[in-house]
């Protein structure tokens, strides 16, 4: 690597410094738009420990559901968790530590920290367990709670494209958490579908500048598809 | 005799208007996409950051990348966009959404929602459900009324953990639509066929009968 160009060709070094007991943010809701390299290259590494911040924790076998099988996640940072069995059994077994969190305060949490923002207030969750033992504040006649901020070790990204200096774009609804992990990472890694030349991408269009972004990998994805629901046509 | 969950979303959908932004929960608010009036716009926003969310794919159509946030396959109508959760929630909490239909285990005379967990039993999580109901004005909760044991669900004070304090004016179910205020109930519509008896038992909480109780109409 030189100069702006964050690309690096293994998921080796991609991933290069993650160790036990670090905190990571994941893209992706569900199983879209979740960087699948990085995961995988997790998995191969043995690091245990985990913090996991991410909506959702993959399914059985894939995803994020691939580090349960052999206990690296300590702790997950979520807002929902239906799909997954072994989750489910580790969580009620005491193995796994679980922070429900809303949806929206889990993305504001990492754009707040991605931004510089200790915290803020917020109305979700007032008067329910989430606020529970949270600082209160009324605005207007109106309580609030006061939700911390997130960073993280490393965020764990993925994008449609990206050019060699980290400007990334992503593709439909697989943006989703994506754009805000980035903004997080002390070490950003973003896996992409396609690598690009500086000056190919509109610069109209980044949705992630590569400000935030440290490697850029090319992955091969599978891309699965949690529900598939077609109609006639 | 109680609506089914199509008629429940029939009657959901009357509440929609021309020019409305609408969040439909996962379940039965799903269903009202299918009775959207004819000749009427109503743009529906999916969490996950899709505000014009069209039918479901074709095989052809279908895409990884679009998915609401059931997690199923969908496609976009023209005029539609797309952004990141943390927009999408800014939209929600910002209250700019006009109108938020959501499933719930109970709710309460206050207008308290319980919908995301029951202790020792089920742990999947909120989803963007406390989001929803802290950011929205206009809300309508759609459930059974009773359990299927004929425990009442429209409770004096709501038993499993909330979602939201005092957040619910509106709650379809499958008997009656009820709207809260005050810390009662207020009867305002019978499914076809129930009897206001059969509404008061099935009702925990206090709940005002007016004299006349219209059936709802198909």
């Amino acid at each position: 690597m030189s100069g702006f160009d964050k690309v690096v060709n293994s998921y080796e070094e991609a991933m290069a410094g993650l160790t036990d007991d670090m905190t990571i943010l994941a893209g992706g809701f569900g199983l879209c738009g979740i960087p699948e390299g990085c995961i995988s290259q997790i998995k191969k590494m043995g690091v245990k420990g985990l913090t996991i911040v991410s909506n959702n924790c993959g399914v059985d076998g894939f995803g994020l559901g691939i580090l349960l099988e052999d206990k690296q996640i300590k702790k997950m940072i979520s807002s929902y968790v239906g799909e997954n069995a072994l989750f489910e059994k580790q969580l009620l077994s005491g193995e796994l530590e679980v922070e429900l969190t809303p949806q929206g305060t889990l993305a504001e949490k990492m754009r707040a920290g991605g931004a510089g923002i200790p915290a803020f207030y917020t109305a979700t969750g007032y008067g329910t367990p989430v606020g529970e033992n949270k600082e209160t504040r009324e605005f207007n006649g109106r309580p609030y709670i006061l939700e911390d901020s997130i960073t993280g070790d490393f965020a764990i990204v993925k994008g449609w494209k990206a050019d060699r200096y980290g400007n990334v774009i992503y593709r439909n609804t697989a943006q989703n958490f994506n754009p805000m992990a980035a903004t997080a990472g002390k070490i950003t890694v973003v896996e992409v579908e396609e690598i690009v030349e500086p000056g190919e991408l509109d610069p109209n269009y980044i949705h992630t500048p590569g400000i935030y972004v440290n490697r850029v990998i090319k992955g091969d994805f599978e891309k699965r598809i949690e529900q598939r629901t077609v109609r006639e046509g | 005799m109680a609506l089914t969950r199509e008629q429940m979303a029939q009657r959901v959908a009357r509440e929609l208007q021309d020019g409305y932004y609408v969040n439909l929960g996962i379940g039965i608010p799903t269903l009202v996409a299918n009775y959207i009036p004819e000749g009427m716009e109503v743009m529906l926003q999916s969490e996950n950051g899709l505000l014009g969310m069209g039918p479901f794919p074709t095989e052809a159509q279908l895409d990884p990348d679009m998915i609401n946030a059931g997690k199923q396959t969908v496609t976009a109508i023209p005029g539609a966009s797309i952004f990141s959760s943390a927009e999408s929630f800014a939209m929600i909490r910002g209250g700019h959404v006009d109108l938020t239909v959501l499933g719930a285990f109970e709710v309460d005379v206050q207008g308290n929602i319980a919908s995301w967990m029951i202790p020792g039993k089920l742990i999947k999580g909120m989803g963007g459900a406390m989001d929803l109901v802290a950011g929205a004005e206009n809300i309508i909760c759609t459930m059974t009324h009773a359990s299927k044991h004929g425990e009442s669900k429209l409770l004096k004070q709501c038993t499993l953990p909330l979602t939201g304090a005092g957040c619910i004016k509106k709650v379809l179910t499958d008997l009656a639509y009820v709207e809260i205020a005050d810390g009662k109930f207020w009867l305002k519509e019978r499914a076809p066929g129930v009897t206001v008896d059969e509404i008061v038992a099935k009702t925990e909480g206090e709940i005002v009968i007016p004299e006349v109780v219209p059936e709802i109409e198909f």
